[in-house]
């Protein structure tokens, strides 16, 4: 579940299940190949992040609302204007 | 995000969690709600704000713009078993119909519990009439179903 954490003066990493391993000299083209649009009928990527909600900082994982319906939108950035 | 922050309330009721991302800190994340929200929907924005600063939840969602580095007008539809359901992605310019995504969750969430043996033609609103796909409806939807039916309220 999500928890709570003191805000520090380091910006809180982004924790995800599938990092990338450190595997070197693995050609850029992989990764351009990777990019492609994510299909229904299949997993949502899952992610953890950091997150604002109601006053605290927390750490938010996806898969840990399994269970129920979720509505994830992305947006542009804070104090645009749409 | 104003317009679904207003709308949270008829989310929750529904079992609908809601999660915003962009690649702000949450500490923007923090004074855009105190600052600009807040004041728009009158309460504190309900839901969980998350922060994608280097962009990689926006590309592993296909929806990272590289080149501006931020993330596009991506919205999710994710069922309770994490399965995506449906997306709209939108330049940013234009803004969502958070009713549109509603509409959606109510037919996604009939579907679903019907088992598939129900389905939703177009413009269906909660109240108006389902299809029941099987081997009778095949080449007769036009003698159950009418495409006036899909512009009515």
């Amino acid at each position: 579940m999500p928890e709570e954490f003191e805000p520090g003066c380091q910006r809180p990493p982004i924790k995800k299940k599938n990092v990338e391993t450190d595997i070197t000299n693995e050609p850029i083209v992989k990764e351009e190949a990777k990019k492609s649009m994510i299909k229904v009928g299949k997993p949502a990527p899952d992610f953890t992040a950091p997150a604002y909600h109601l006053g605290k900082f927390t750490n938010v994982t996806l898969s840990e609302l399994k269970g129920q319906w979720v509505v994830l939108c992305f947006y542009p950035g804070d104090f645009t204007f749409v | 995000m104003a317009a679904v922050a207003a709308k949270y309330p008829e989310f929750k009721d529904m079992g609908v969690e809601v999660l915003s991302v962009s690649v702000d800190s949450i500490f923007v994340h923090k004074i855009w709600n105190d600052n600009e929200l807040s004041k728009m929907v009158g309460h504190d924005v309900p839901f969980m704000m998350c922060s994608d600063q280097d962009g990689s939840i926006g590309r592993d969602y296909g929806i990272y713009d590289e080149e501006g580095g931020v993330e596009t007008r991506g919205r999710f539809i994710i069922d309770p078993d994490g399965i995506v359901q449906g997306y709209e992605v939108l330049s940013p310019p234009v803004g969502r119909n958070v009713e549109e995504t509603i509409r959606q969750l109510q037919a996604f969430q009939l579907v679903r519990a019907k088992e598939g043996k129900e389905a939703t033609p177009s413009g269906w609103k909660p109240g108006k009439q389902t299809l029941k796909p099987g081997t009778n409806l095949v080449g007769n939807v036009w003698q159950v179903w009418k495409v006036e039916q899909a512009f009515e309220d």
